[in-house]
């Protein structure tokens, strides 16, 4: 008698499992969710991470100090520039450098500009997602003449590698400034052109507001950071409450929204794009002169011509290029904001010339363990948007 | 033990609630590191996060410092919204039977965090809810970032070439 009522409890409850993606255009990268679906409603979401686990930090032990730049790239691909800098940061902390002012200017527009690009694909396949085709085609058009900046810089367009420790890789190319200069200047009105096609849409509102929202609470306790957080109410960035890079000297506001849903996240993003867009111009406009590497010769590589007609520089180089440089023995964590949130680096030196341990707490893996929150509960047709606003890239998740 | 200028400090002095429960602190680079006995974490991680506002986990992680013992080392990096600081808490493990109690039931942030630990390194976690490896596939042997797992994988071998 118990077993039929207990099959009968169960005839009623019939959930289905449904498994999306690792291969799945909305999950951005290869995640795959188990999802339990009860008719259209998802009762719970299991998020499957690591199919894109490439042992970054494993390799980072047997590379020297140097040689771990080109790696930091690979991990948050969209945002490489941010992960130079962080690396860097953490490692010239190790070492107790000083930085040259322009080159943490020339740090502070790239990792700007990164922010925008960063920002231009999700919102291009954000929207795409959701169904609204040309947002993507119009970011993608801005994000082609970033690429092009990032290329004429470092000459890569993605894995740029332009930081490096002790400064930068090479000065600013000549003609940066009007290239940069134009730019930036028609890039706001290209904002407007997106939010004319999404702000006030009806179908886009229909679809983002009051979706994917969780409280402030949860976020801040499963450690959720960046724009979830901010449009949720909190005014935290790390640019602003602990300042690297001389972030200290500009002016630019932080963003907030109260509803914490995918609209609101949408709308602090786009903020964002402008506020980076207005950090741009005031270091293009006030670019101090000056050198771009440290004044340490035992850490940064001596230019050619001294290379070739000075004895001790001569010693450098060759100490570098083939043993690197040894860092004090220590610990430090070094956090920046970066597009999607809080990016630390935890870098241990045993006092040798290559990192003991490197860890990266990354924006998208913190970001990624709300997930179940947005959905769980909700409708499926929805979750495609919320996985959107949640904006992770999965090397960023699974290293 | 604890420097003098150390113990000035409000974390360390409000931490005195925890008798015996910091063993050894450091301030290095501005970034305030303490030592915390293994089976204390979760007392002294509850009362950082209630009494002294230290509301955000930040990360976890690990170091091996093998051949040494104590062998693991595991980090959490503590994060104060309010006061705009950052904490850094050790605890030693060693190297036979790594097992320390999960934070989860403090910050459910830990989650991923200690199962990243548990997957990379080896170290488990009590009461964690959700144990199982998350980054490498549940059939593989060993612990990658274990320093006495070749950075080839055991599957190949390298030294003839």
């Amino acid at each position: 008698m118990s077993e039929i009522s207990a099959s009968a409890a169960t005839e009623t409850k019939r959930t289905m499992t449904l498994n999306m993606g690792p291969q799945h255009p909305s999950t951005h990268g290869v995640l795959r969710i188990l999802l339990e679906l009860d008719g259209e409603t998802i009762l719970k979401a299991s998020p499957d991470v690591g199919f894109l686990h490439t042992g970054i930090e494993k390799e980072c032990e047997v590379k020297t100090y140097q040689q771990v730049v080109p790696l930091t790239d690979r991990v948050d691909y969209l945002a490489n520039l941010s992960n130079n800098l962080c690396y860097v940061l953490a490692v010239e902390k190790l070492l107790g450098m000083e930085i040259p002012r322009r080159a943490q200017w020339m740090r502070v527009m790239l990792t700007e500009l990164t922010r925008i690009n960063s920002h231009l694909v999700w919102l291009g396949t954000h929207a795409i997602d959701i169904g609204a085709m040309s947002v993507f085609l119009y970011c993608f058009r801005e994000r082609e003449d970033l690429l092009r900046i990032f290329e004429m810089f470092s000459g890569q367009r993605m894995m740029t590698s332009y930081f490096r420790v002790g400064g930068l890789a090479l000065d600013a190319p000549r003609g940066w400034d009007k290239v940069v200069r134009k730019f930036i200047d028609q890039f706001p009105s290209k904002v407007d052109q997106y939010e004319n096609l999404l702000t006030a849409n009806p179908i886009w509102m229909q679809r983002t507001k009051d979706v994917g929202h969780v409280s402030l609470e949860d976020l801040i306790d499963i450690g959720a950071t960046g724009p979830l957080i901010r449009a949720a109410g909190m005014s935290w960035d790390i640019r602003k409450s602990e300042p690297y890079s001389s972030y200290e000297q500009f002016q630019f506001q932080v963003p907030t929204q109260v509803e914490s849903d995918v609209f609101a996240r949408y709308q602090v993003r786009v903020a964002e794009m402008r506020e980076s867009a207005k950090i741009v111009v005031q270091a293009l406009e006030g670019m101090p002169e000056g050198p771009w590497q440290a004044d340490s010769p035992h850490v940064v590589l001596p230019d050619r011509e001294r290379m070739k007609t000075q004895m001790e520089s001569l010693i450098y180089h060759f100490k570098i290029v083939t043993e690197g440089f040894s860092v004090p023995a220590g610990q430090v964590y070094q956090v920046i904001e970066a597009p999607r949130g809080e990016l630390g680096y935890y870098v241990v030196s045993d006092g040798t010339n290559k990192p003991y341990r490197v860890h990266m707490r990354t924006p998208s893996f913190g970001n990624l363990m709300t997930m179940p929150n947005m959905l769980e509960g909700r409708l499926l047709a929805d979750s495609i948007a919320s996985l959107g606003s949640l904006d992770f890239v999965l090397g960023d998740v699974d290293r | 033990m604890l420097s003098d200028e150390l113990s000035q400090m409000g974390v360390v002095q409000a931490l005195q609630a925890c008798p015996g429960a910091v063993l050894d602190g450091k301030r290095e680079r501005a970034e305030l590191t303490l030592s915390i006995a293994p089976e204390r974490i979760v007392e002294v991680c509850r009362f950082l996060k209630d009494q002294q506002q230290f509301i955000r986990l930040s990360g976890i992680t690990a170091v091996d410092w093998h051949p040494m013992e104590p062998r693991f080392e595991v980090v959490y990096h503590l994060h104060s919204l309010e006061r705009n600081e950052r904490i850094r808490l050790l605890c030693k493990l060693d190297g036979a039977q790594p097992e320390i109690d999960s934070v989860y039931s403090v910050w459910r942030a830990a989650d991923w965090y200690e199962r990243e630990i548990f997957d990379l390194f080896g170290v488990s976690f009590r009461n964690h809810p959700n144990l199982i490896r998350i980054l490498m596939p549940e059939d593989w042997v060993g612990h990658p970032l274990r320093k006495d797992f070749p950075i080839h994988g055991y599957k190949y071998s390298y030294q003839d070439e």
